[in-house]
């Protein structure tokens, strides 16, 4: 008796033990994860550094507003390198092994193609935040940065109709976002009737220090009298010792513009601009742009880096935009199930920093505002035209043959990336 | 209401108009004289009225006007967030020192946020230009005429033509007069009368103009008067061929340009591993503490930029230095006549040193002045120019080498190194301390590798990668250039870099790259000991 009674009372006790085991357990799921992946070491450090901090801040902010559906975010942060497979395995890691609801990642393109093919497998969720070439769409990737029809075609119109761009400079760095960007552009170009050898297409390699002759090359090749732009894609921290040769040589914005896609507020944090004054640059968001929420927002950063000096960019407002959509889509389906996410996010607004209302379409890109800004000598931009309203993001270029009769569409009944709006079907797995 | 009628005004007064209306608007007009009532406009203006308020501003005969505008143009002027005032701001540290737009007056200190700028874009900006230009041929100073003159006739500002006939009869200065004369030829050659159109193309042969040499192809392709069609080729021909040699002359400058970035970049390595025969993987990042070093003397002195420069090439000679030396006494010495765990431990390093600048300095790169003297180009003529910068470490380049042969040939260091290099048994029987050389020397290697980063903290990104950049390159100069000789990485270095840029025109930068690599591979073959063989303590073996 007294024996059923001590091992019932032990029972009792493991019975108590194990519940508060897991109750304890229970509160730890309470929180949604999610996962950071960027670099925070290696060559993409200068600028994937700043976007954790980013999705940093939004978790905090979330979480002091109440956190999502009753829990906490609890962030994730783990450091792909810079080395691009590595950004697949830490993608595996982040959602096997982890358990994130979804992941905030990825800079360059090179690193979301090795994210793709693991994040489909496993159906995970990507968001996107930085301006690409276009030609993709996954089931299971939100992009929230420009498509090259949100950013390269609009700054092409507008130095061929404002400036009145005659002979074209498409200089890039040697990898996949300039060659795909520069091909559209190439046959846009064409298409608008500018001859041959009015284009002229230079790359270089990453890190490219030496741009002595390139700038010459530029300067002869634009003093035949017609108005000549360059346009540039060059990436990364090239882009000084560029921009610090053509201050030297003297190339004015008056004279030469170079429109850039890569440079940003914090890449001409490290030079001092005077001597690139008028340069401009396309973008969806310029840190300049005066909105309330824009003043808030950089408030609430330069608060939380503790540093007052500390600039804004477009990625991160892609960033911004992207987990205000997640958290409102999670908020509407209740869930943070991957499937009932990516459906609800669909069709969804934000306010975006700059005034106007960013939407997510059906093919997982934005509809967005265009704008260009010229280089101030503060290292910000003077926003001096913009887009009547917004541009929707187009997956695939309308400008290159086998992508143009493509389009993307993940609602009913359609849900394929790649449709064939000739042939009716969906071509199916995407590279 | 007011702004639109000044806008109308504007309009009228630059295109003539009827004369009823201009009754109508005179009071306007009349208003348009005092800057005090245009200006403030400007705060209210949308970006397609503010050239013509500019042009109104242009057009007053205000002295004011000119300091004005040039404040316009720097991006100086804004306005206050309530629309109402007109002020020139200047930055002080994280606010704006505003001042009133005309008279100057203090107004105080206010954030950045309590005003907005003025928008001033490309057209905009060289509207203003022309129009100081257009003030300024009235200036009293013949160098500011000559340089307003040049700009209109650059601009093909074609209604500055009535200006420049008008000036010309009034101008005494010599060189200004030879400048309207070009502006007027210029304008000539698209004249109906052909005459006139010979006599410009007379004037204007050998002129290296990209201006004017454009209007010329223009004749030469598409004059009516085939005489003058024939002319026009001739004068053009021989404006083409100039060009072309003056193209040539500044391939070369560039070339020797990015010879003497390899030659400071290798030299150190020259010694390390060209006299030790020691493969120091560390050597870039040797390079990125020189760097690092001129951004910290920076910081300390941040008033005067030019002279911090000066102070940082003895100082990051010193820093490299005294990490060479403690490299070498911590570990290489242990690992002499052992190349492949030399180079593996050295390869180590450089990741140590390269998160040690990581964790003290942050990942971010670092942003290292140029100073004044160091930024703009030397203008030979219309066509060639050379930039300073890198003229001055092409020169800085030469007297680092000349030095570095001195100490080499003529002091007592210099020839216990060679000793050591050359044998080191007997060296040490005839009392050289062969192990104090050895530090000494590597030090010296490092220290050099140190300048060179001072050098290239100048021309290119200050951050953790710096030394990687750097360091392939290196050691191909050495290694073309032949082990153990000073001489050959100096040759080296500046085939190399001519190689280079010329083969880089029509290659591309990354086919270019790779050529060269493809033709040092093949040289080694030839030539296993690169352009100067010698014999050294790495050939011993």
């Amino acid at each position: 008796m007294n024996l059923l009674k001590k091992t019932k009372f032990y029972a009792a006790c493991a019975a108590t033990a194990v519940s508060l085991q897991w109750s304890t357990i229970s509160l730890a799921q309470e929180t949604i994860k999610v996962g950071v992946l960027h670099s925070l070491s290696g060559t993409m450090a200068i600028s994937e550094t700043t976007l954790k901090d980013t999705v940093l801040m939004m978790i905090e902010e979330q979480n002091k507003a109440g956190g999502l559906l009753g829990r906490q975010l609890e962030a994730v942060v783990v450091d792909p390198a810079s080395d691009w497979p590595l950004f697949a395995e830490k993608t595996r890691e982040l959602i096997t092994q982890e358990g994130v609801d979804v992941i905030f990642g990825c800079w360059t393109s090179v690193s979301r193609k090795s994210v793709l093919p693991v994040i489909e497998e496993l159906n995970g969720l990507l968001f996107y935040p930085v301006q690409y070439e276009g030609e993709e769409s996954s089931k299971n990737v939100f992009y929230t940065g420009a498509a090259p029809n949100q950013q390269a075609i609009p700054a092409v119109d507008y130095l061929m109709d404002e400036i009145g761009a005659e002979r074209w400079v498409l200089a890039g760095t040697d990898y996949v976002y300039p060659r795909t960007t520069n091909r559209i552009l190439e046959a846009y170009l064409k298409l608008k009737g500018v001859a041959d050898e009015d284009i002229m297409i230079n790359y270089t390699p990453f890190g490219h220090s030496d741009w002595q002759n390139i700038v010459a090359d530029i300067q002869r090749f634009g003093s035949t009298g017609k108005k000549t732009a360059v346009v540039s894609t060059i990436n990364g921290d090239a882009n000084v010792p560029f921009y610090i040769e053509l201050g030297n040589q003297g190339v004015s914005a008056e004279d030469i513009p170079v429109i850039a896609f890569s440079v940003g507020e914090e890449e001409l944090s490290g030079i001092d601009t005077a001597p690139l004054v008028g340069h401009l640059a396309a973008w969806n968001y310029f840190q300049s742009v005066y909105t309330d929420a824009n003043d808030e927002f950089i408030d609430t950063w330069q608060s939380f880096t503790g540093d007052s000096s500390r600039v804004t960019n477009d990625p991160m407002e892609a960033t911004y935009i992207g987990f205000k959509m997640w958290a409102q889509a999670v908020e509407a389906a209740g869930t943070t199930d991957v499937d009932t996410v990516e459906q609800a996010m669909i069709g969804l607004e934000v306010e975006n920093l700059t005034g106007g209302t960013a939407v997510m379409n059906k093919n997982h890109h934005l509809s967005k505002p265009v704008l260009i800004g010229e280089i101030q000598d503060d290292g910000q931009f003077d926003v001096v035209w913009e887009t009547d309203g917004v541009v929707a993001g187009d997956a695939w270029s309308d400008f290159l043959d086998g992508s143009k009769d493509l389009i993307s569409d993940w609602t009913e009944p359609t849900k394929c990336g790649n449709f064939d709006t000739v042939n009716n079907r969906c071509v199916g797995a995407s590279d | 209401m007011l702004r639109k009628i000044l806008i109308l005004a504007a309009t009228f007064q630059l295109f003539g108009l009827p004369p009823e209306v201009e009754a109508q608007t005179q009071d306007a007009s009349q208003a348009n004289s005092a800057l005090e009532e245009i200006i403030p406009i400007l705060a209210t203006a949308r970006r397609n009225e503010v050239p013509d308020l500019v042009e109104i501003i242009a057009n007053s005969q205000d002295s004011r006007r000119r300091p004005f505008l040039e404040s316009l143009l720097n991006g100086q002027i804004y306005f206050t967030r309530d629309e109402e005032r007109v002020v020139k701001v200047l930055r002080v540290d994280d606010q704006f020192q505003i001042n009133d737009a005309l008279s100057n007056e203090e107004l105080g200190l206010v954030g950045t946020r309590a005003v907005r700028r003025v928008s001033v874009n490309n057209s905009l900006r060289r509207t203003i230009r022309l129009l100081i230009a257009g003030i300024d041929l009235q200036d009293d100073d013949p160098q500011v005429r000559l340089s307003a003159v040049e700009y209109m006739v650059a601009q093909e500002a074609a209604e500055s033509r009535e200006q420049l006939l008008q000036l010309q009869s009034e101008e005494s200065d010599e060189s200004v007069i030879q400048a309207i004369e070009e502006g007027l030829a210029l304008t000539d050659l698209s004249s109906k009368d052909a005459s006139l159109r010979s006599s410009a193309l007379d004037k204007l042969a050998g002129n290296l103009n990209s201006t004017i040499r454009n209007s010329i192809r223009d004749m030469a392709e598409n004059d009516p008067d085939p005489e003058i069609q024939a002319k026009a080729q001739d004068v053009l021909y021989s404006i083409q061929s100039k060009v072309e040699l003056y193209g040539y002359v500044q391939t070369l400058f560039f070339g020797l340009s990015l010879g003497s970035v390899l030659l400071l970049a290798a030299i150190g390595l020259a010694i390390t591993f060209g006299v030790m025969g020691v493969i120091n993987m560390a050597h870039g990042e040797l390079i990125m503490l020189g760097a690092y070093t001129t951004y910290v003397v920076q910081q300390a002195f941040p008033d005067s930029i030019g002279m911090s420069l000066f102070i940082a090439i003895p100082a990051a000679f010193l820093v490299s230095g005294l990490f060479g030396i403690l490299i070498e006494r911590g570990i290489i010495r242990f690992l002499y006549g052992r190349p492949l765990e030399t180079l593996l431990a050295t390869f180590g390093i450089s990741l140590i040193l390269q998160q040690l600048v990581r964790s003290v300095f942050s990942p971010q790169n670092r942003q290292v002045s140029n100073p004044e003297w160091m930024s703009g180009q030397w203008q030979i003529n219309e066509v060639l120019a050379l930039t300073y910068n890198r003229l001055y470490i092409l020169i800085f380049c030469f007297i680092v080498f000349a030095l570095l042969s001195l100490l080499l040939k003529k002091t007592r260091l210099g020839i216990e190194v060679r000793a050591v290099s050359q044998n080191r048994a007997m060296a040490k029987a005839i009392g050289v301390r062969s192990g104090w050389v050895d530090a000494l020397t590597f030090g010296l290697g490092s220290g050099i590798a140190g300048i060179a980063g001072v050098a290239l903290s100048q021309i290119t990104n200050v951050g953790p990668n710096l030394g990687q950049a750097y360091i392939v390159d290196s050691f191909m100069v050495v290694v073309f250039g032949g082990v153990g000789n000073l001489w050959g990485t100096f040759y080296g270095a500046f085939i190399l870099g001519i190689g280079n840029k010329i083969l880089e025109p029509w290659a591309g930068a990354v086919v270019a790259k790779i050529l060269i690599l493809v033709f040092i591979i093949l040289f080694i073959q030839k030539q296993p000991r690169g352009l100067f063989p010698q014999k050294g303590r790495g050939m011993e073996e």
